[in-house]
């Protein structure tokens, strides 16, 4: 059990050694002047030097990197180029609405999701999977911010049973939280659960179909029993792969719901850096998130030796 | 001894024995169109879809403007019409550069074990940025062109397709026919080409559906974030980004555009998994 | 036995697939098996066996096979006709079943002791400690050691043996009626076959179950077999008590079932002419190493598995030196090593007198890959199945140069010889059977002409009477071509009629290692004693169709 926490802590320092060298690269490799990209056309020499010096794009490549790298070790992220506070202040400020967005999105969908999976898959071919895919494949195929629109446009607009836009903290009270949160975690929650109620759909088909499901129903145990006890456990290791890999789908889709939402998060603060060419900010949002990706992933690989005692006992 | 009675059914005469779920024929009709829409957009559209007009802004949909206007008074009908070939071809441009560049990394990485852990390792790196903070970022970083885009949808797709041909050839190349082949003198590059690289097809074409939905979501999710393709040059994602600013006013400015793309991701969706379940039947009904 | 009424009573059972074209699998099959009696359905792949015991627990796969008509009866109950309630009740408690795949049939994710409690719990009113006792003592009776260790470990830390054993203690655990075994031993060295057999055998008797055994293995017929009852392509062929099946079958399948079960009276030693050695192994030893990259920061050992430890031994031109042994004995290991499929740790390989051992690379191993040939086990996975025949055939003669029309010539005359049409060249793979492809896969050894053919347990994946011709095949090629071949099997039936020289490996070593007559008439070593005495149906002469008095 140690030595497979081991490997798998050991296999992530690559590969955020490559997401560093990714991300290092992104401003480096931009064709012309990174620091004309940065201030835009009207920027004055002076304030093309002040960038360069900034970033250290006077020094050679290597230099710049270990630099870079050396700084980030010391929790130093450097600076935001528009409003000069450090940007991992900045980044902390915003943090609270797009973990509680998150958060409700990963918890929606797993309440639909998965239950629907496993039906789809015990009823392989009737009407329930049929249903489980259509909506999963229109899931799939409607964009985030349609759907936010679309529930917007019913739910708040019409219906006017929830705000349309806004965000408040769960510090200023429960219900004021989730009246506010629901229609974009839900929104969020959509490509999810498509992806999630799929991926259980499929996972279970598979098990449903071993040896060991024909053992545990030869031995007479009530189909709840086979479903959940011996199936889905079976099934998790893939299902959880995906929660895993989906967390990067799961961010994108935070950017734009934060935006139909107008939500103070993360992902509004990504798109005004972007908007404002704030390099640095971009580049420590970038940072982090597949940091948070790579952990992720991570703890996910210690949740498989939890279900799977053969990885346990390795 | 008598051969086995299953003779090679050609395949037009498998078709006719199992033919397509009535889904994925409207799926099909449904993609032609918009295929159609945007080979024949000069034909088929009202106006010029840049063509202001201050008198006609936000009208309703009527005999002229079939969708309406929007706020600079532009022919919305018109302007969706030309929105299908922005979609279209950046969705091509990002399936096509994602396999070309994905296949050859995924058979070598599958075929050599030294190299394996070290792609893998970078290609893990560039699946941990999540897509659309990569894709936003290059293109805010250069010019917002149709290439920039392609490229920035495509980059994040790459590992995928690379991970997919990796998974293909490893469980290839454990198939005891490799190995025979190994004894009977094949050298490595003829056993990729032959035996491993024919196995990868099949998926590699449902996935390129796949890679081709997702960019063209991933093209109108820029667009709609402001940092897409000018509005000079309408796509669906740019028509639903202006529109959402009048939501409250005219709803259809941005259901139309909306209405449009999701049908057509759905049916290119549908016929990745139609796709699927034909070129191979054992993944039938699966995810 | 006939006065007490039948536990199973099986009365004209038909079962379809469903679909579009439905096919008839079981196409009306009667018989009984009443308490204390074990009823032995044999019949090779494709004869229904298997779902007819599915039938009989109501675990026919939703959606895709049907019972179209006739009835199942357990103590005079319709297993067909009962509501799904009514048959799950009966699962576990009046009937139960063991499975095939010991590796698989049991929840990899689940302690055994769940997986054993969940029975009492699903049947009975007992409470949790009665539940752990009695999980105990069902541990205890099918004799597996430490039964409270077993109770908490998880499937994957026994031995394929003991959770058979397992998974027997679980089907007895509440006393059932009917007991149904599909294959339960076919996937077991043979040594761990006759200890499971034994004890079936010896817990039947102890309850009075009566047990309907699926197997393909005439030997474990003889072995396990009250009455017998033939099945082929969905029918009965024939039915009755196994001395009167076996001694004087009535039908022509089961004569031509019987007569290609190889006998283990090894046959009469072949003459020699002048030994020409091609094939010399001089202390060969594999081992693999593993010590991955954490290991090596923490300065641990890695693990190390002797597979193969100082193996030698020379074949002549136009002789068979067989490799016998189980699961684990590196048998397999030492055909690798003389393909260079592995490398060898240490020692020499002399084909035609050239050490192949230190050599790297296609180029330089090319004349000894022309040399040695292999016919591998599963005939469905040695052929591309996205080439055609002739492609397939062709493709080690293109390597070596040789042009494409003169080597579809050849293809197309070896296709002749091994017995299959010329127009099998432009065909796929999936269109062969089993038996067609592993003719397939010789007739491709053979366009390499070489000196030697490895084959690795080349025929244990096919049914008997298919196995028996391509057998006549390899042997008929071997004696034209003066081959020499190297027989890797786990079936010493196998190797008693088709070998010169035998050897008898076990974890790695060479046991016992000379000609065939002696080795396998009279072996020296206690571990080729217990082989043999383990042979499933030993004490029945297949040509005489008797039982034999004196062990052989």
């Amino acid at each position: 059990m140690l030595t497979y926490f081991l490997r798998r802590l050991l296999m992530a320092i690559p590969v955020m050694f490559f997401v560093a060298v990714f991300v290092f690269l992104l401003l480096r490799l931009t064709p012309g002047d990174p620091a004309q990209a940065i201030a835009g056309d009207q920027a004055s020499l002076d304030q093309l030097e002040q960038i360069r010096e900034t970033l250290g794009l006077n020094e050679p490549l290597s230099v710049q990197f270990l630099t870079w790298i050396g700084n980030m070790a010391q929790g130093d992220f450097g600076r935001s180029l528009i409003s000069d506070r450090p940007v991992l202040e900045m980044i902390g400020q915003r943090l609270g609405p797009t973990v509680a967005l998150a958060l409700v999105a990963m918890g929606l969908t797993l309440i639909i999701a998965l239950p629907m999976g496993v039906l789809a898959a015990w009823r392989h071919g009737g009407m329930t999977d049929r249903l489980v895919m259509a909506v999963s494949v229109i899931g799939f195929s409607v964009p985030i911010f349609v759907i936010g629109y679309i529930l917007i446009g019913i739910f708040a607009v019409n219906l006017r049973w929830f705000p349309v836009q806004g965000y408040k903290a769960l510090a200023d009270g429960l219900w004021p939280f989730v009246h506010r949160i629901f229609l974009p975690g839900l929104a969020l929650a959509s490509i999810y659960i498509a992806l999630i109620s799929r991926m259980t759909r499929a996972s279970m088909l598979e098990v449903l179909r071993e040896d060991y499901v024909r053992t545990a129903r030869a031995k007479g145990l009530p189909e709840s029993l086979v479903l959940f006890r011996h199936a889905l456990r079976n099934a998790a290791i893939p299902i959880l792969t995906v929660v895993g890999t989906g967390f990067a789908m799961m961010i994108s889709g935070v950017v734009v719901t934060e935006t139909v939402f107008n939500i103070p998060g993360l992902g509004r603060l990504v798109v005004d850096a972007v908007l404002a060419r704030d390099y640095p900010l971009i580049q420590a949002i970038i940072l982090l998130t597949a940091g948070t990706y790579v952990l992720i992933n991570l703890l996910i690989d210690l949740s498989y030796a939890l279900t799977d005692p053969r990885i346990r006992y390795q | 001894m008598s051969l086995t009675t299953s003779a090679p059914a050609s395949p037009r005469k498998r078709l006719l024995e199992n033919p397509p779920h009535w889904t994925t024929v409207l799926a099909l009709i449904v993609l032609l169109a918009i295929i159609a829409m945007a080979l024949f957009a000069p034909q088929l559209a009202h106006f010029e879809p840049t063509k202001l007009n201050a008198m006609m802004r936000l009208k309703p949909a009527d005999e002229t403007y079939w969708m309406g206007t929007d706020s600079f008074g532009r022919d919305l009908y018109s302007r969706v019409v030309y929105g299908a070939r922005v979609s279209l071809l950046v969705g091509a441009g990002v399936a096509v550069g994602a396999i070309v560049i994905g296949l050859p990394l995924g058979l070598l990485a599958g075929w050599f074990r030294g190299l394996d852990a070290v792609l893998m390792r970078a290609m893990d790196g560039l699946m941990a940025i999540p897509g659309i903070l990569l894709a936003i970022a290059i293109v805010a970083l250069t010019k917002a062109g149709l290439t920039t885009v392609i490229i920035a949808i495509m980059l994040p797709e790459i590992p995928q397709v690379v991970r997919l041909v990796r998974a293909r050839v490893l469980a290839t190349r454990s198939e005891t026919f490799v190995e025979a082949a190994v004894l009977l003198g094949t050298r490595p590059m003829r056993i990729i080409w032959r035996h491993l690289l024919p196995s990868t097809i099949a998926p590699l074409i449902v996935q390129g559906t796949y890679i081709y939905a997702s960019a063209i979501l991933t093209e109108a999710a820029l667009s709609f974030l402001g940092v897409g393709i000018g509005t000079e040059t309408p796509t669906w994602g740019n028509i639903m980004a202006e529109g959402r600013l009048y939501f409250a006013m005219n709803p259809w400015l941005v259901y139309w555009p909306a209405i449009v793309l999701s049908l057509c991701i759905l049916s290119i969706n549908l016929l990745g998994d139609a796709l699927r379940d034909r070129l191979d039947p054992k993944m039938k009904g699966r995810s | 036995m006939t006065a007490t009424p039948p536990v199973l009573s099986v009365r004209d059972l038909k079962v379809s697939t469903m679909g579009r074209r439905p096919a008839e699998i079981l196409k009306g099959i009667s018989f009984d098996i009443h308490p204390g009696e074990t009823l032995c359905l044999v019949g090779e792949s494709g004869s229904g066996k298997s779902v007819t015991s599915l039938v009989t627990m109501d675990l026919l796969p939703r959606g895709e096979l049907e019972v179209t008509s006739g009835t199942a009866a357990l103590n005079g109950e319709d297993i067909v006709t009962a509501s799904p309630a009514r048959t799950k009740a009966l699962r576990g408690a009046e009937m139960a079943m063991i499975f095939q795949e010991p590796m698989t049939a049991l929840n990899p994710v689940l302690p055994i002791g769940l997986q054993m409690d969940e029975i009492y719990k699903a049947h009975t009113r007992m409470r949790p400690a009665e539940r752990k006792t009695a999980a105990l003592e069902a541990f205890e009776a099918v004799s597996l050691p430490d039964p409270p260790r077993i109770y908490d470990s998880f499937p994957h830390q026994l031995s394929g043996g003991q959770r058979q054993r397992v998974m027997i203690a679980m089907a007895l655990a509440l006393k059932p009626k009917l007991l149904i075994a599909d294959e339960p031993t076919t996937a077991l060295d043979v040594t761990t076959q006759k200890q499971i057999l034994e004890l079936i055998r010896k817990l039947q008797e102890e309850m009075n179950t009566a047990v309907l055994f699926i197997t393909h293995d005439m030997g474990v017929v003889v072995d396990i077999a009250d009455r017998v009852c033939v099945m082929r392509h969905g029918e009965v062929v024939e039915t009755g008590a196994v001395d009167q099946v076996l001694g004087a079958p009535r039908e022509d399948y089961t004569r031509a079932l019987l007569a290609a079960v190889p006998s283990l009276t090894p046959r009469p030693a072949r003459a020699q002419q002048a030994p020409e050695p091609v094939l010399e192994l001089e202390a060969v030893n594999k081992v693999f190493a593993f010590r991955p990259f954490l290991d090596k920061l923490l300065r641990r050992p890695g693990h190390r598995v002797q597979a193969v430890s100082d193996v030698s031994f020379r074949l002549d031109r136009g002789r068979t030196l067989g490799i016998v042994g189980e699961s684990g004995s590196g048998k397999s290991t030492v055909a690798r090593c003389v393909l260079r499929l592995e490398d060898p740790t240490s020692g020499a390989i002399l084909v035609n007198g050239h050490d192949i051992a230190p050599l790297e690379g296609q180029t330089a191993l090319e004349p000894a890959r022309r040399a040695v040939q292999m016919i591998f086990q599963d005939p469905n996975r040695s052929l591309n199945p996205r080439l055609t025949t002739g492609d397939s055939l062709i493709e080690g003669a293109l390597n070596a140069g040789e042009p494409r029309a003169e080597a579809l010539q050849r293809a197309g005359e070896l296709l002749e010889v091994v017995g299959l049409p010329r127009d099998a060249l432009a065909r796929y793979p999936h269109q062969f059977s089993g038996g067609q492809r592993q003719r397939i896969a010789i007739a491709r050894a053979l366009m390499m002409s070489p000196d030697v053919i490895v084959a690795d347990e080349a025929v244990s994946a096919l049914d008997v009477s298919v196995q028996a011709q391509v057998l006549e095949l390899l042997a008929e090629v071997q004696a034209k071509r003066n081959l020499a071949v190297l027989f890797i099997t786990h079936d010493l039936r196998v190797a008693a009629q088709i070998c010169d020289d035998v050897m008898v490996m076990r974890r790695g070593e060479v046991v016992e290692f000379g000609p065939a007559g002696q080795v396998l008439a009279h072996p020296q070593h206690a571990y080729t004693r217990a082989l043999l005495e383990a042979a499933p149906g030993r004490d029945w002469d297949f040509a005489a169709g008797r039982r034999v008095t004196e062990p052989a």
